[in-house]
């Protein structure tokens, strides 16, 4: 299950970050690339509360 | 009198009373636990702002490119040499190591004028986020020169912010401090996307047309009409001083004390070139993609759509709350019979006042500097009285060994320094140095003649 999280939390930051360069590029529209942020958004958050810094607050 | 003191001493410790101790070997904390949280600390909502203004104050491309490498340079030395050493082998917090050297009185000043300034920077915070909130509802945005508010629709939403805030920041920040770990990745990531995706639209198709653009079109070297015309002095010297409360002015010995080794004060590389680095020169490129609008949610919309947005309310509310909650936890100190949530309330109404000021906001880079100068000395007299006096033969923390309640070295160098900066013929930004140096000395001449006058053993024990 975590590493099914991990998976979706990474695809969500690849989703926000990646489309920039390829408007930047001009492989895909500014809007296309404001839905897949937004879409990266929504796997981020609701995916790595699950995992994200949990270790570390249990350390603390 | 006597009496009312010791409550007061006694009501001020009880605040702090679970970290009286110093931090126990085995809570010690890895280098990459300060990595993570040096970087999360400084990718924050002040970020969308202080890296516009940066344009606005008409730096050119260059200036800023060195000016922030330098600045930031100085900034994570500042942490390594200056807190770090004294961090990891007192490890105490602030608060402790000021209350033996200041003694309780001061230190509770001292509790007051840091919360006073958290309130204005939450402030500042809330009125980030309202600015992305107001998006649509087509509230008028301030602009960079307004000072009172300028429409009922911004009062309305930031009133509403304040109380979301507020009503959060009465619940607790724990929760909301572990979210805001959880945005941190996410936000950085989304500043750089939001900047990237605007370079077309400023004639920039591919990264080797970066440098042409920045120059042309970004950081152009003229400053919009009004504002100051910044040098390569002031990014340096900002960025330097952007954190002065924490690493020269010792407010981040209550982090470091967690540290297993003083050069963990490098960690804060992270939070210094991803915040005050990339963030800036992100949020930057935002503002001149926007020709020149400032207002942190127009710009995010700009670059990141709805993700942009999200974020400037996320990053605003994340650096609100856990900072009203605090000045909260010291306003209450003067207040003992209030409650907590009462002494929250009352810091988030007035916070909320002043966050309708956009004054506030776009006068932040003053405020920052401000803030860093008004707590700075009391760093200074930490390192005197740590390093210096011990080596020419005088007692470190005098205050406690006598059992006073109030420091005067310690007080007339901290007021005293700042009065001095204020004398000299010098731009805000470039103040903190000479105070520094006057509080060093001022401290080191009084604590000679107090503990000459008072008779005692003074050799280090």
């Amino acid at each position: 299950m975590k590493k099914i999280l991990l998976i979706a939390s990474l695809t969500g930051l690849c989703l926000t970050v990646i489309p920039s360069f390829l408007v930047l590029g001009g492989k895909i529209s500014w809007a296309f690339h404001s839905n897949l942020m937004m879409l990266g958004m929504l796997l981020w958050f609701i995916s790595a509360p699950f995992w994200f810094g949990k270790e570390k607050d249990r350390s603390e | 009198m006597s009496g009312n003191s010791n409550r007061l001493a006694e009501r001020l410790d009880a605040m702090y009373e679970f970290d009286r101790e110093p931090v126990a070997e085995n809570k010690l904390q890895g280098f990459t636990n300060f990595l993570g949280l040096y970087a999360g600390e400084h990718v924050a909502g002040t970020e969308f702002i202080l890296g516009p203004l940066f344009v606005v104050h008409g730096v050119a491309a260059a200036d800023l490119f060195i000016g922030l490498i330098i600045g930031n340079i100085l900034a994570v030395l500042s942490w390594v040499f200056i807190c770090a050493p004294i961090a990891v082998r007192c490890r105490l917090t602030l608060y402790w190591q000021l209350r033996k050297i200041c003694g309780p009185y001061l230190t509770y000043i001292y509790s007051i004028v840091n919360a006073l300034m958290f309130c204005f920077l939450a402030g500042a915070m809330i009125a980030v986020a309202a600015t992305a909130v107001g998006l649509p509802f087509n509230m008028p945005m301030p602009g960079l020169s307004d000072v009172y508010p300028g429409s009922i629709s911004w009062i309305v939403i930031v009133a509403v912010v304040g109380g979301i805030v507020t009503l959060l920041a009465i619940l607790g920040f724990e929760k909301i401090s572990r979210f805001s770990k959880i945005c941190a990745p996410w936000m950085f990531l989304v500043f750089v996307a939001a900047a990237v995706s605007v370079l077309p639209s400023l004639g920039c198709h591919s990264l080797g047309d970066f440098w042409r653009v920045a120059n042309e079109k970004i950081w152009t070297g003229t400053a919009v009409e009004g504002q100051l015309q910044f040098t390569i002095w002031h990014v340096m010297f900002f960025a330097w001083f952007a954190n002065l409360a924490m690493h020269i002015g010792m407010a981040d010995l209550t982090i470091l004390r967690y540290a297993k080794k003083w050069q963990y004060g490098f960690a804060s590389a992270t939070g210094m070139f991803l915040g005050h680095f990339v963030a800036w020169i992100a949020s930057g490129i935002l503002c001149a993609a926007a020709s020149g609008t400032v207002a942190p949610g127009p710009i995010a919309y700009l670059g990141a759509g709805v993700a942009g947005a999200v974020c400037v309310v996320i990053a605003g509310w994340t650096t609100a709350n856990p900072t009203l909650y605090r000045a909260g936890l010291a306003f209450q100190i003067a207040t003992p019979n209030w409650k907590r949530w009462k002494v929250t309330l009352a810091t988030g109404i007035a916070t909320t006042i002043a966050a309708c000021f956009p004054a506030l906001v776009m006068k932040l880079m003053d405020f920052v500097a401000l803030y860093g100068l008004l707590l700075m000395p009391m760093g200074a007299v930490i390192l005197v009285d740590f390093w210096v006096l011990p080596k020419l033969g005088m007692r470190s923390n005098f205050t406690e060994w006598r059992k006073g309640l109030f420091s005067l070295p310690a007080f007339i160098s901290w007021t005293g320094s700042i009065g001095i900066s204020f004398m000299l013929p010098l731009e805000i930004y470039f103040k903190a140095l000479p105070a520094w140096f006057a509080a060093v000395i001022i401290y080191l001449l009084l604590s000679y003649v107090e503990q000459l006058r008072s008779g005692k053993e003074v050799a280090r024990t």
